[in-house]
């Protein structure tokens, strides 16, 4: 079985945001819902880098961990998804999880919020593959057509990968093996020095 | 003197020149594995540090600072939603699954342990005196109305509260997935709905009842006779006694300002009013503080639910017919019931009569 993952590369993000309406208009999701969204840190300075993030389906996920009804479940495929019918809308996922990836559809006093939507990786929800009531909860299941998120597949420069993980990092070995220069990942020098 | 003169012949100086010939090339290899491999700091000691300093990977440092929380620019609005990465979410995760609901669930085993315990050792506390049917009244009608009202709010609060923090563990394997989340969301509505107007009763009562209890020089008495819990003492009391008073001010402290606030912070009101910002961290701090805060409230409530109840003989009178009989009131408060004794009467007729005149008021 695959396990699937999204990798954003950040030296190719052009925040565009092509993955953001994509995502938006693929699944019909309300106003107010982002399901992905793209960050630019540093902006406007030399060195800029803008990076495309959504749920990133952990292994070990704090939103279900949390969960008050238990609604998470990960997928044979890796993919965290949660069912709409036992969500409560409490706001915990939100809480604990580190990339702001649960969305909520409503903001009104007593503090209801509305059942939890988030990034399915285009895998839509328990409901049968691809039946009405999926699409209309979760949006399209485009894994159950055999294709993969559609964030990734319009991503204009190729930034945006997602599909199995062994492929994703192949993918990035051999860019990073091409463009040379020096690791650049966070915490490099910390765990070897210079 | 024997070795030396015998040590003479050429053979025995031969030996002794390739002994010290081994001791000083033992030496000079020893000395130079320790100093040779430290010689290159002679060359480009000061440089080659500095070279490293330039050289250092900046893009590691930035997504460093990416990591711990720095925020940047998105174009999709929403709070925190330049943020790329929210550290406090695995703290409050670990805080709430762990400490909270582990530490909380045994606070709860243990404080109705310890209740049921006392009542085993201790029994009901009984009126000495024969009942002589006088009874003297304690609280007023209104005062009544203010108690149970925020006293009906406090158990639903309390059980859909506790369904939220425990029912997953607890609820799940009763009454299914699907059950459960029935349950809870029935939960979640009543807590975010009754919470506000559960905060209005406690207040009420931080402002009428607040005259009664300043602690005094008699609580302190009161206290080191340990209320009469221990003992078949009974030391004196006003209207309320020492216990009373401090269950008051858990009430207005733990209950009024940490649960009542941070609830009200939970459900967006304090950020509506511009106390507080309405991002994560203010979210995660206001559930820690509302789940502990709300936990040692609960289990203190057990203290006082049974003193009130099965407890004491007698006392729930007070609050649910509003008088108390002349026995229990000289056995409890017999401070107060000096200030009251001349108000006492038959209980049959004075059902009808405070009535009337608190209806107003």
């Amino acid at each position: 079985m695959a396990r699937m993952k999204f990798l954003c590369d950040a030296e190719r993000c052009i925040e565009c945001n092509g993955c953001v309406t994509a995502c938006k208009n693929e699944h019909e999701v309300p106003w107010g819902v982002n399901r992905r969204r793209v960050i630019t840190l540093g902006d406007g300075e030399s060195g800029e880098k803008s990076i495309s993030v959504a749920c990133m389906h952990c292994t070990d996920a704090p939103c279900a961990a949390v969960c008050p009804v238990d609604c998470f479940y990960t997928t044979d495929d890796g993919v965290v998804l949660h069912d709409k019918d036992l969500c409560i809308g409490c706001g915990y996922c939100f809480y604990a999880c580190p990339f702001g990836a649960p969305q909520y559809p409503q903001e009104e006093a007593f503090g209801v919020r509305g059942k939890m939507d988030k990034c399915t990786f285009c895998a839509g929800g328990p409901a049968d593959d691809n039946s009405p009531a999926e699409k209309e909860k979760y949006g399209r299941n485009r894994l159950a057509e055999g294709k993969l998120p559609l964030c990734a597949e319009m991503c204009s420069t190729k930034a945006l990968i997602a599909g199995d993980g062994d492929m994703v990092a192949d993918i990035y070995r051999e860019r990073i093996l091409k463009r040379g220069g020096r690791p650049q990942t966070w915490g490099w020098e910390t765990a070897y020095g210079s | 003197m024997k070795d030396t003169t015998t040590s003479n012949t050429p053979q025995a100086l031969s030996k002794r020149r390739r002994m010290k010939a081994m001791a000083w090339s033992f030496l000079f290899i020893v000395l130079s594995a320790m100093i040779l491999p430290t010689a290159s700091y002679l060359v480009s000691g000061e440089q080659a540090h500095a070279q490293v300093t330039n050289d250092q990977n900046q893009r590691a440092n930035f997504w460093r600072a990416v990591r711990e929380g720095a925020p940047g620019y998105s174009a999709v609005s929403g709070p925190e939603a330049g943020v790329f990465i929210n550290n406090g979410g695995q703290n409050w995760r670990q805080l709430r699954n762990g400490m909270i609901a582990n530490y909380g669930g045994w606070a709860i085993i243990i404080g109705l342990g310890v209740i049921a315990l006392f009542f085993l050792v201790r029994g009901r506390i009984k009126i000495d005196e024969e009942a002589s049917g006088m009874s003297v009244p304690r609280w007023k009608t209104w005062e009544r109305v203010m108690h149970w009202y925020t006293a009906i709010l406090f158990v639903l609060l309390t059980i859909s509260g506790l369904s939220m923090l425990f029912g997953r563990a607890v609820l799940i394997p009763l009454l299914g997935a699907k059950g459960f989340s029935a349950w809870a969301n029935l939960s979640i509505n009543v807590h975010n709905y009754v919470g506000p107007f559960f905060a209005i009763g406690v207040f009420a009562m931080l402002l009428f009842w607040v005259k009664n209890n300043i602690p005094t020089g008699t609580d302190m008495a009161w206290f080191a006779k340990g209320g009469g819990l221990f003992s078949k003492a009974h030391p004196s009391a006003g209207k309320l006694n020492g216990g009373e008073k401090v269950w008051f001010w858990i009430v207005i402290f733990v209950g009024l300002v940490a649960v009542c606030g941070s609830g009200l912070v939970l459900i967006g009101w304090m950020a509506q009013l511009g106390f507080v910002d309405s991002t994560r961290g203010t979210m995660q701090l206001a559930h820690q503080v509302h789940a502990i805060a709300s936990i040692v409230w609960v289990v203190v409530f057990f203290g006082h639910a049974y003193i009130g109840t099965l407890g004491t003989e007698g006392a729930l009178e007070g609050m649910t017919t509003g008088r108390v009989s002349v026995e229990w009131a000289k056995q409890h408060h017999d401070l107060w019931y000096e200030e009251v004794k001349d108000q006492a009467g038959i209980a049959e007729d004075t059902t009808s009569a405070p009535a009337p005149s608190t209806a107003a008021s």
